[in-house]
C-alpha cells in the first residue's frame, strides 16, 4: 500500500541555509556584500573595476570572481591593493552558498567593508540560488535586447538593483526603453535602477553614492 | 550542471521525510518562473538514488504556468514571453501570481 507523506519544502532549502549562515558570518564581521549577476558579456567585470575605481579610498573592498569566462586580473586587483579570492565552479553554471562558504575565509573579512561578487555569466539558474549577500543585483546590457525581462523573468523578479549597462550604445541599438522598463516593472516594482556605462564612466557616481549610503547604513543597523 | 545539486537536494529532502520506508515516487512542483528542472533530472535521479530507499523511484513534476493579476482590474491571465500588459485594461501595473513554486509537494512510500 501506498502512503502519501506531504513535504511541502523548497528544494533548494539547504543551499538557503548555508546562505543565512554566510549572511550571519558577513554581518558579524561587518562586511556589506553583493551578487553580480548577468549574461555573459553583460559588463559584470567591467561594472566591478568601475566601481572599484569609484569607491577609492572611500570603503575597503574585496572581490571573489566566480566568472571563469573573465575573471578579473590578479595583477588588476593587486594594483589597486584589493583582496581578489578565485572560485572554481569546475564548469558549474551558477555560484551556490557553499562555493561562497568556501571562499570567504580566503579573504581579510575583518578589514573589509564591501564584497563584491561576480557570478557564473547566465540568466536562468544563478536566481535560484541563494549565496548569502546582502544585495542582488543584476546588471543588463543595452546591445542584449530590450525584451530580456520577458524572456527571463525568474532573474528580473529575484534582485533588488537593475543596473542597465552599455548605455554609451543607445544610439546604434535598437532598444525600446519604455517596453524593457514595463517589463521590469511588472516583475518587481520596487528594483532600483541605475544606467550607466562602464565605457565612459556616466552614471557611475549615482550608484556609487547609493551603495555607500547602503554600506554605511548596513553597519549601523 | 545544477541538475546534480538540484537531484541531490531533492533526495536529501525525500529520504529526511521517509524515514525508513520505500520511497515510490516523489512528487514536485515548478513554477514556469523557476523552471530550472527540466525533466531529464530523471537521469540524474536513477543514478543517486541506487542504493538508497528511493532507488526505483519516480520524479513526478507537476508544472505551473505563470499567472498574473492586474494591479488596475484584477483580470487573471497567462502573460507571454512579449508582454506582461493586462489583456484585459492595458495596464502595466500587474503582479505575479502563480508561477514562483519549486517545492517537493510530497513523497509516495510504501
Ligand atoms: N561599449 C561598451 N562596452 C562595454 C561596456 N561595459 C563593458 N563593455 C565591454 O563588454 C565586453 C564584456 O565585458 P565584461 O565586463 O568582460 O563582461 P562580463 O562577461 O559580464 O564580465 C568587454 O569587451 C567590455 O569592454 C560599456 O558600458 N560600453
Ligand atoms: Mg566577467
Ligand atoms: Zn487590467
Amino acid at each position: 500500500m501506498t502512503t502519501r507523506i506531504p513535504v511541502v519544502e523548497n528544494i533548494l532549502s539547504a543551499n538557503d541555509r548555508i546562505a543565512d549562515r554566510n549572511r550571519v558570518l558577513l554581518d558579524e564581521k561587518g562586511v556589506y556584500s553583493i551578487n553580480i549577476m548577468a549574461s555573459p558579456g553583460a559588463g559584470k567585470t567591467s561594472f566591478i573595476l568601475k566601481t572599484l575605481e569609484a569607491l577609492k579610498g572611500r570603503l575597503k573592498l574585496g572581490v571573489i570572481e566566480g566568472d571563469l569566462a573573465t575573471s578579473i586580473d590578479a595583477e588588476k586587483a593587486m594594483a589597486a591593493g584589493l583582496p581578489a579570492v578565485q572560485i572554481n565552479t569546475g564548469g558549474g553554471c551558477h555560484l551556490d552558498a557553499v562555493m561562497l562558504a568556501d571562499a570567504l575565509p580566503a579573504l581579510p573579512l575583518s578589514d573589509l567593508d564591501l564584497v563584491l561578487v561576480e557570478n557564473v555569466g547566465n540568466l536562468v539558474c544563478p536566481a535560484n540560488f541563494q549565496i548569502g549577500t546582502h544585495l542582488n543585483v543584476l546588471i543588463a546590457s543595452i546591445p542584449e535586447g530590450d525584451d530580456k525581462p520577458y524572456k527571463y523573468p525568474g532573474m528580473y523578479r529575484g534582485v533588488q538593483v537593475l543596473i542597465i549597462n552599455k548605455t554609451d550604445l543607445m544610439p546604434y541599438v535598437t532598444f525600446n526603453m519604455n517596453y524593457f522598463i514595463k517589463g521590469v516593472e511588472a516583475l518587481n516594482p520596487d528594483v532600483t535602477i541605475f544606467p550607466v556605462s562602464c565605457k565612459s564612466g556616466e552614471g557611475m557616481d549615482a550608484w556609487a553614492y547609493w551603495i555607500t549610503e547602503k554600506v554605511r547604513a548596513g553597519k549601523q543597523g | 550542471m545544477h541538475e546534480l545539486s538540484v537531484t541531490q537536494s531533492v533526495l536529501d529532502i525525500a529520504l529526511a521525510n521517509a524515514g525508513a520506508r520505500k520511497i515510490k515516487q516523489v512528487n514536485l512542483v515548478i513554477g514556469q518562473f523557476s523552471s530550472i528542472v527540466d525533466d531529464s533530472v530523471q537521469f540524474y535521479w536513477d543514478m543517486i538514488t541506487k542504493g538508497t530507499p528511493a532507488q526505483g523511484s519516480l520524479l513526478h513534476f507537476e508544472r505551473i504556468a505563470g499567472e498574473m493579476t492586474c494591479r488596475r482590474c484584477g483580470h487573471v491571465f497567462h502573460p507571454t514571453d512579449e508582454t506582461f500588459e493586462c489583456p484585459s485594461c492595458s495596464s502595466p501595473l500587474v503582479k505575479i501570481s502563480k508561477g514562483e513554486e519549486f517545492q517537493v509537494e510530497s513523497i509516495d512510500v510504501e
